[in-house]
């Protein structure tokens, strides 16, 4: 597969990553060759195999339906790099 | 089915809708902060639900049992095995930057909901699933002039997604739904069904067609929260794409918002940018297996689900379908309704109940449970009818007695002096009277000229007792008295 | 004082057992040691105020008698690992200034049982790569040098930092992360040890997450019997992560018998890579030889699917960390850089700059895979081969009690080398990956010096949970390899 930058530029959206002009190209060829070498797996025929859900094999935990965490905003906002009110604040989000 | 109008023809709107339910928990879907609505902000929030480097999510399962209860009650497939997976996007208020949710394998298959429609008709429409995932936090855009403020409160509070398919018709079935979707979740106690605290809201799916021609392009307006606001947000919806069909245009598949203001819906421009999910299996959840055992023993804790009551009340109780629906429509009334028909006659007790009950319900502002006649007292008061101590109509003066002063009917009847006279010698003296100085009406009665004047007679008897005389008696010793 | 820091983690613990040193003289060695081997830039962050503290109270409950099995002995922890208070950055300019409310899982269990912390390791920027060159806080250097040759080499990646700082005497011991060989690698590269547990041995909670379907903490020391101590402290079960698995926690160091007779070492075929150089080829042989002389029986295995690993790795890794990534977004903690007024914009600038080269490539290609009309051909794909390669492993240990191979195709390298084709990078990892993917136990140790004089390491892998017969053929190992060379930095200062 090879990747454009048009291709790097829409995936750098989709990940929310300001790139710099110059690095669009080199990262269009770098993915480009990285995909293309990971892609060797299309060789190998995987019909009927189960994908891999997670290499431990038990069940998923559950946990009882208690308060048992929370109440501490100061907490929560400590690292906060803007926060007001116990609110985080962020640049205003137009809906 | 409703057909809409249009210029140059008629068009059927077809809806689908996606419920998002707030499941009932003490704690998160996948920590253990509390779930409680109204507390300051960020402090129902643990280092999972803020999203802090290296926390991870722990499944609740309380909230895995009332998902299992919720497709139970709409009689649907539960799924043995299902997985969470992350729906990947950036906003403020989703802290991990994906949402944990459950995409190709839900954890509730298909099922169904039966809509009692107003002409007492029934229709059937389908559950395409139910799906277990994380609420977002808040967003507060009006509380500065350039900054959002974030509340992370809801973050992460379990919410079934409730999918229903394409196979409502009309903005009225759509309501007749969401009625009875929230009936069942509040019978099942899986969601309190509260929409004015967001605890349920729809997202809706209209597109419009020819009448037997294939599906229109849809769209799907986002997070409406009334079943009024639904109603118009299908209505205008529908009238919009017509409008656009017929001008030769084509129907654009996107996201709207429903405006409160004007009732109409409109593009929303923040989604303009198309997204891509990309969806995965959660490398932190391990897939969520469930034992039959489990399943037989939730389902063993069902209550009794709308439907059912309702033919019961119908088949055993000989209430009408029309009473026997509304009586089930909330858990609360047919509650109410049970505790006053118990040991009593149930017609007699859904007139009372239906008729003056849920009519100063209606009229004053207070909820069932606040009502200043609780079942218990409706019950004595029928039972002073059944026993002839009060007629019907006095009894409806008793019951605004006890609407008003709050106390029991036979303090009232006591008080006001309101017992009904049975006593056939009293009764028997009056109506001496009354024909003694009416002889220009017992001769009308004797005539046979004036059917009306039996009743006549019998109002003067009620007069004279303040309408407590046994209108049975009066009427038996008057055809005596008169014909004799 | 240089002895102090000579001393194995094992003696350090018999010496205070023995009332022959206190915490506080073994910690003041070592806290002098951090300092004065800066050049290294190992550490991100040292805390010398805390490590004396903690060694004060270490002596104070040792004098009633109140000591735990690590009580008193001074680590160094990777930089991914949260604590409480104290700046972890994960070796990244996006967690600027982030000091957690909280303490990882794994560190606590370590303080639990009376360690005492000499600071944060460098590693590679979110534990991507394997040089450590990829960390916003710079290289960290390896205290080995290639003989007559001068350059800076690397320590190896991702637990760089640890490697070198466990290499170099200024720790007795480090807690690393293993996603794809990151502790492995890093111990082959500095001649210490390094032991990869289990997937699901350790707990991850509070670990700051690269992939987390393979992200697995381990000690880093420099004998396998350190490792054994500092592993039983780390490992056990953490309801707060649901692929904790709830086992008990064996004795490790009761493992180390000695006695390898009867077991069986399988030797995979598939890992005779073509071009592999002919000293780690011997090197091989020779770890075969030492086991079948202790009585074991090598036999050659199959890992069918071997070839596949790098490629799965490299679809599976990035498509978990994109998504695992995306909470550093400039709202609750770090870097935040404002850009031009909206959310977007802040997020893809701080995003843009708070993260470096090597991660933006890989949150790239997790994103790419992952999007729209590619999950199938590359996620689902990668997932069904780890399935096979999962398989192949357990078909394996159905015959064979572990497997021997090299640790990493080739010796520290230096700072520059290797820089200018990720793809020639990722390559280092081509014998620890498969056992990760398939969530499998792994230690590396050393096993011999190159014709350059720098270590390389030999790999036991084991069934899962079963690092026990890991240690103890890892034990056989080193006593045969009786690896007694010290690093350039040691030895000249
Ligand atoms: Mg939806
Ligand atoms: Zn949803």
């Amino acid at each position: 597969m090879s990747v454009d930058k048009d291709t790097v530029e829409r995936i750098a959206k989709l990940a929310r990553i300001r790139l710099k002009e110059e690095q669009k190209e080199p990262l269009a060829k770098e993915l480009s060759n990285i995909l293309g070498w990971v892609e060797q797996l299309s060789q190998l025929d995987t019909e009927g195999v189960p994908p891999m859900t997670s290499v431990v094999e038990m069940r998923i935990p559950l946990r009882k339906d208690e308060v048992s965490d929370g109440g501490y905003p100061d907490k929560v906002t400590a690292n906060a790099p803007e926060a007001s009110h116990g609110f985080y604040v962020v640049p205003k989000v137009v809906e | 089915m409703a057909l809409l109008k249009g210029r140059s023809g008629e068009w059927e709107m077809v809806i689908g809708l996606e419920v998002h339910a707030q499941v009932i928990s003490e704690s998160k879907l996948f920590s253990g902060a509390s779930t409680t609505f109204g507390a300051k902000p960020n402090s129902q929030v643990s280092l999972v639900d803020a999203a802090m480097p290296g926390m991870l999510p722990v499944l609740n399962e309380q909230c895995v049992r009332q998902a299992i209860r919720t497709g139970l009650g709409l009689k649907a497939k539960i799924n043995r095995t299902s997985v969470f997976e992350r729906k990947n996007y950036f906003y403020a208020d989703l802290p991990q930057g994906y949402q944990i949710s459950q995409f190709l394998h839900p954890i509730v298959g298909e099922g169904e909901i039966l809509l009692d429609l107003p002409d007492g008709e029934t229709r059937t429409v389908g559950i395409e699933r139910l799906h277990l995932e994380q609420d977002a936090g808040k967003s507060l855009h009006d509380q500065h002039p350039s900054k959002t403020f974030v509340d992370l409160n809801r973050s992460g509070v379990a919410l079934m997604e409730i999918v229903s398919k394409p196979d409502m018709r009309s903005a009225e079935e759509a309501g007749a739904y969401l009625r009875k979707l929230r009936a069942i979740l509040r019978y099942l106690g899986t969601c309190d069904g509260n929409m004015e605290e967001g605890s349920m809201r729809a997202d809706v799916n209209v597109s419009v067609r020819r009448p037997g021609e294939e599906l229109g392009t849809r769209t799907e307006t986002k997070n409406v929260n009334s079943i009024r606001f639904v109603q118009l947000a299908i209505e205008h919806e529908a009238a919009r794409q017509i409008e656009v069909l017929e001008d030769g245009g084509e129907i654009a598949q996107e996201t709207r918002l429903f405006d409160i203001k004007t009732g109409a819906t409109r593009s929303m421009r923040s989604k303009e940018f198309a997204h891509d999910y990309r969806y995965f299996p959660d490398p932190d959840l391990l897939p969520l297996e469930l034992d039959e055992a489990w399943i037989e023993e939730i389902g063993a804790t069902l209550p009794e689900l709308p439907d059912e009551k309702k033919a019961r009340l119908m088949q055993d109780m000989g209430l009408s379908a029309y009473d026997a629906g509304v009586l089930v429509a909330e858990q609360e009334s047919a509650d109410f309704f049970e505790a006053v028909a118990k040991g009593r006659d149930p017609k007699l007790a859904a007139n009372w109940v239906t008729g003056e009950f849920f009519g100063y319900l209606n009229k004053s502002d207070v909820t069932l449970s606040d009502a200043p006649v609780n079942a218990e007292r409706l019950g004595g008061l029928i039972d002073l009818i059944a026993d002839g101590t009060i007629s019907n109509r006095i009894a409806k003066e008793v019951f605004e007695a006890m609407w008003e002063s709050g106390k029991d009917a036979g303090t009232i009847v006591e008080e006001k002096g309101l017992k009904q006279i049975s006593d056939s010698g009293e009764i028997e003296a009056l109506i001496d009277d009354i024909i003694a100085k009416s002889p220009e009406q017992v001769e009308q009665y004797k005539a046979g000229d004036n059917p009306k004047v039996v009743g006549w007679f019998v109002g003067q008897v009620m007069k004279a007792t303040q309408g407590k005389a046994n209108p049975g008696v009066v009427n038996q010793l008057l055809k005596q008295k008169l014909g004799g | 004082m240089a002895a102090l820091t000579h001393l194995g983690l094992a003696e350090a613990r018999d010496l205070l057992d023995k009332g022959e040193v206190s915490s506080k003289e073994l910690t003041e060695a070592h806290v002098a040691a951090v300092e004065a081997a800066r050049e290294l830039n190992a550490f991100i962050t040292e805390t010398p105020e805390k490590a004396v503290a903690m060694a004060e109270a270490s002596d104070a409950r040792r004098s009633k008698d109140e000591a735990g099995p690590l009580d008193g002995l001074p680590l160094a922890i990777k930089d991914l690992y949260c604590t409480e208070g104290v700046l972890t950055t994960a070796g990244s300019h996006i967690l600027e200034g982030f000091k957690p409310t909280y303490e990882s899982t794994v560190t606590s269990q370590l303080w639990r049982d009376g360690a005492v912390m000499l600071g944060k390791v460098n590693l590679d920027e979110f534990a991507m790569g394997s040089s450590n060159m990829t960390s916003h806080y710079g290289g960290v250097e390896n205290p080995w040098k290639r003989a007559g040759d001068n350059r800076k080499l690397v320590p190896g990646g991702s637990s760089g930092g640890s490697a070198s700082a466990v290499a170099a005497r200024i720790a007795l011991g480090a807690t690393g992360t293993d996603t794809g060989g990151s502790i492995r690698q890093p111990a082959s590269f500095t001649g210490i040890t390094g032991l990869k547990p289990t997937y699901g041995r350790c707990s991850r909670w509070g670990i700051v997450a690269f992939a987390s379907s393979l992200d697995q903490a381990g000690p880093m020391a420099r004998s396998v019997r350190d490792c054994a101590i500092l592993l039983r402290s780390m490992a056990g079960h953490d309801p707060k992560d649901s692929t904790s698995v709830d086992r008990p926690v064996p004795n490790y160091e009761q493992a180390l018998t000695g006695d390898v007779r009867g077991l069986k070492i399988g030797v995979p075929k598939e890992y005779r890579v073509d071009g592999m150089s002919d000293e780690i080829e011997k090197l091989w042989q020779q770890g075969c030889d030492w086991l079948t002389a202790a009585g074991a029986e090598v036999v050659e295995v199959t890992l069918p699917h071997t070839h596949y690993a790098l490629p799965t790795y490299y679809i599976i890794a990035p498509a978990e960390a994109s998504s695992n990534l995306a909470r550093y977004d400039g709202v609750r903690y770090g870097l935040r850089i404002e850009g031009e007024g909206s959310l977007d914009s802040m997020y893809e600038t701080t995003r843009g700059e708070g993260f470096g080269d090597e991660v933006i490539r890989r949150v790239l290609i997790g994103t790419y895979v992952l999007s729209a009309g590619y999950y199938d051909a590359y996620y689902n794909k990668a997932r069904q081969v780890r399935s096979l390669i999962a398989k192949d492993f357990a078909e394996a240990f159905a015959e064979v009690d572990a497997i021997l191979t090299p640790t990493a195709p080739s010796a520290a390298f230096a700072m520059g080398e290797n820089m200018d084709d990720p793809l020639a990078m990722y390559l280092n990892d081509v014998f620890t990956v498969p056992a990760s993917l398939a969530g499998l136990p792994g230690v590396s140790i050393p096993a011999g010096l190159s014709s350059e004089g720098l270590p390389l390491g030999l790999q036991l892998l084991g069934r899962a949970f079963d690092e026990e017969t890991v240690i103890r053929v890892a034990g056989v190992l080193e006593e045969a390899a009786a690896f007694d060379h010290l690093p350039a930095y040691v030895t000249e200062g």
